[in-house]
């Protein structure tokens, strides 16, 4: 073997294909890390605390009485511990995540500089009012630029997710309903419409309220057809709930006349704004005739997004639904800026809030970052962002189209490109094992069996972030996949994934047989 | 005893005025391993079509519809306990519910087993 002067070997040796485990249970330079309770023990403590002074109870024999059974870590200790985790896990910052209807987009650095800025990341949100009119003006111009970006006269701030801005929505609704009974009479409605290609979110939304949900089929081609909700239509249906663009990645051609149909029916229009990065700048919901949307900042306007990071979800509502937007919204007076959070000491302007949903104002660090995408893209950095996430998947669809099969024939889509399975057909391999094998190649897979609609549903949305490089990479990955599958290479899915930390995990069981508690294996 | 099947995969087996209903083995197969069962009240009345059960696989969770009118006389404690059993035996031991008919012309509209046989092969 060559070696160097200090006896150094300076080529590989024989290559073995052993594929034996480790001797430590380690796979390279990445660990297989255990439990911070089984790393750290109760026993003892990273952290020189002094002894607790002499002192009184008060707690009326509410205080602890045995140890918590915290484990104690050294802080090197803790550091690997949760930087292995995080080099376990997947994410935007580290390769392409193409789940559709979920627009996963690079979060700028730029955001992140923002938002750590003290006089944002460090508020607290009972300071005195005069002492954060930066944050205030900052809602303010985040409001104003949704209002304008969507062309609705008012917006609720403070929902913090996708759902719980539906909840927003709905409740409006329902406080305009409810206002029409006690102002004219008449019998309240009871129902609400959602197409069949919705997100789930929606008719569980509609139920958690009470509403009773009636199913709108979706037509050969995907789309809602006006003619469909004119016969679901009656005096009992207090709104429709529809995804636009929609979830097969199609932009709902019948949109206004729905709308139409919708308000002339005495019902309102809950546009789910989930897919709102396809047609930023292009179209303006208002104009569709849409009576509240929800925004997802950590979709269209670049938040961080999975993971658990914190989300945000402003309802957009129209002048109709404006006086019973929820508390608290901030005013400019002379004075300066100021957060209402008690309409009963306001005078005038009718407005009827249907309550509040938070305890605060909101996600404060995601208006920050939210509001620097948009500063710094500028109107025509925005509609430029939305034509490129329309084109990167037009780009995947045409790149894919001959291999794949798409359920609605080949036209262009917006945001996100719908697959079906029937390409699989006679292959012995699913969608789900397709979609295990994308991890061995290093992708997170797609939505998978989402919409409902279309059978062994692939989902994909590149979003504007990802280059022509990237997505070349990506289309010869998924390509070569195919034309894998097709020639009957069935193991290569059926086993994967074969290269992630874990192997498939049993969904049967995990199921039938949860186990919700943790057991140390230690323990007796 | 006449079975009827519906274009939602549940079948309705009739005696005495009384429909025992389950969902087919189509449906079982499309759905998977069903992890989750959830069963109607005993004495609820329900109308033709509407959702009365759940059945939920590592795929997908589906609402079963009553195929037709009538009152909840019956339910089947065994799948809830036991979901895999839908699995095993769609069409014969894990019934769902057994209502009492208030209507027997609601099942004009179903289908016979060559007819649901001929409707899955046209729409697989």
């Amino acid at each position: 073997m060559p070696m160097n002067t200090q006896g150094r070997p300076t080529q590989p040796g024989e290559a073995t294909q052993s594929n034996a485990a480790t001797f430590s249970g380690n796979s390279g330079l990445d660990h297989e890390e255990a439990l911070i309770f089984e790393i750290g023990s109760a026993n003892k403590s990273g952290v020189d605390l002094p002894e607790i002074p002499a002192h009184t109870q008060r707690l009326g024999g509410l205080e602890r009485r045995a140890p918590i059974g915290l484990p104690g870590l050294s802080e090197p200790e803790t550091m690997r511990h949760y930087v292995r985790l995080s080099r376990q896990n997947y994410a935007i910052d580290s390769g392409l995540y193409p789940l559709g209807s979920c627009t996963m987009k690079h979060n700028a650095r730029l955001n992140e500089k923002m938002a750590r800025l003290p006089g944002f990341g460090d508020l607290h949100p009972l300071q005195p009012q005069k002492t954060v009119q930066g944050a205030l003006i900052l809602m303010e111009m985040l409001a104003g630029y949704l209002m304008e970006l969507t062309g609705m006269p008012a917006v609720a701030l403070s929902p913090k997710a996708g759902a719980h801005g539906e909840l927003c929505g709905m409740l409006a609704i329902k406080a305009a309903h409810d206002a029409r009974v006690a102002r004219e009479g008449g019998a309240k409605r009871s129902v609400v419409l959602v197409p069949e290609s919705a997100h789930g979110t929606n008719p569980a939304t509609a139920a958690f309220m009470g509403y009773s949900v009636r199913s709108i089929p979706a037509r050969d081609d995907g789309t809602v057809a006006v003619d469909a909700v004119q016969a679901a239509l009656s005096p009992d249906v207090a709104a429709i709930m529809l995804t636009n663009p929609n979830t097969c990645g199609l932009f709902e051609p019948e949109v206004v006349a729905i709308a139409q149909a919708v308000h002339d029916a005495g019902a309102y229009f809950y546009c789910d704004g989930a897919n709102f990065n396809a047609i930023v700048g292009k179209v303006r919901p208002g104009d569709l005739g849409i009576d509240a949307m929800h925004i997802n900042l950590h979709k269209t306007f670049s938040t961080p997004h999975g993971g658990g990071g914190p989300g945000s979800g402003p309802v957009v509502l129209s002048a109709a639904l404006a006086p019973y937007a929820p508390l608290p919204f901030v005013i400019k007076e002379a004075a300066g800026y100021r957060l209402v959070e008690d309409i009963t000491r306001e005078s005038g302007e009718g407005r009827q809030p249907f309550g509040r949903l938070t305890a605060f104002h909101g996600q404060m660090g995601m208006f920050v970052r939210a509001l620097t995408y948009m500063l710094s893209h500028g109107a025509d950095g925005m509609r430029a962002a939305s034509e490129d996430a329309v084109l990167n998947a037009n780009y995947i669809r045409v790149g894919l189209r001959d291999l794949f099969s798409q359920p609605f024939g080949d036209r262009p889509c917006m945001h996100e490109v719908l697959f079906d399975d029937s390409w699989l057909k006679g292959t012995g391999i699913t969608t789900l094992d397709f979609a295990k094998a994308m991890i061995d190649e290093g992708y997170h897979p797609m939505t998978m069996y989402f919409p409902l609609v279309v059978h062994g549903a692939m989902l994909i949305e590149p979003t504007e972030s990802e280059s022509k490089a990237s997505l070349d990479q990506f289309i010869g990955t998924l390509g070569a996949l195919a034309s894998a599958a097709k020639s009957g290479d069935a193991q290569r899915f059926t086993e994967a994934p074969r290269f992630a930390p874990r192997r498939r995990l049993d969904e049967t069981k995990a199921a039938r047989e949860p186990r919700l508690v943790y057991t140390s294996p230690t323990s007796p | 005893m006449t079975t009827h099947y519906s274009k939602d995969h549940e079948w309705i087996s009739i005696e005495n005025g009384i429909g025992t209903v389950g969902i087919t083995e189509h449906a079982q197969q499309a759905l998977g391993d069903v992890v989750f069962v959830e069963v109607p009240d005993i004495g609820r009345v329900v109308v033709a079509k509407e959702a009365v059960a759940v059945v939920e696989s590592v795929k997908a969770a589906s609402d079963i519809f009553s195929p037709a009118a009538g009152e909840i006389v019956a339910v089947n404690n065994a799948i809830v306990k036991n979901s895999a059993l839908v699995n095993e035996g769609a069409e014969t031991t894990a019934w769902f519910f057994k209502i009492k008919l208030a209507n027997p012309s609601d099942l004009d509209g179903l289908m016979d087993k060559a007819g649901y046989d001929r409707y899955c092969a046209e729409n697989a």
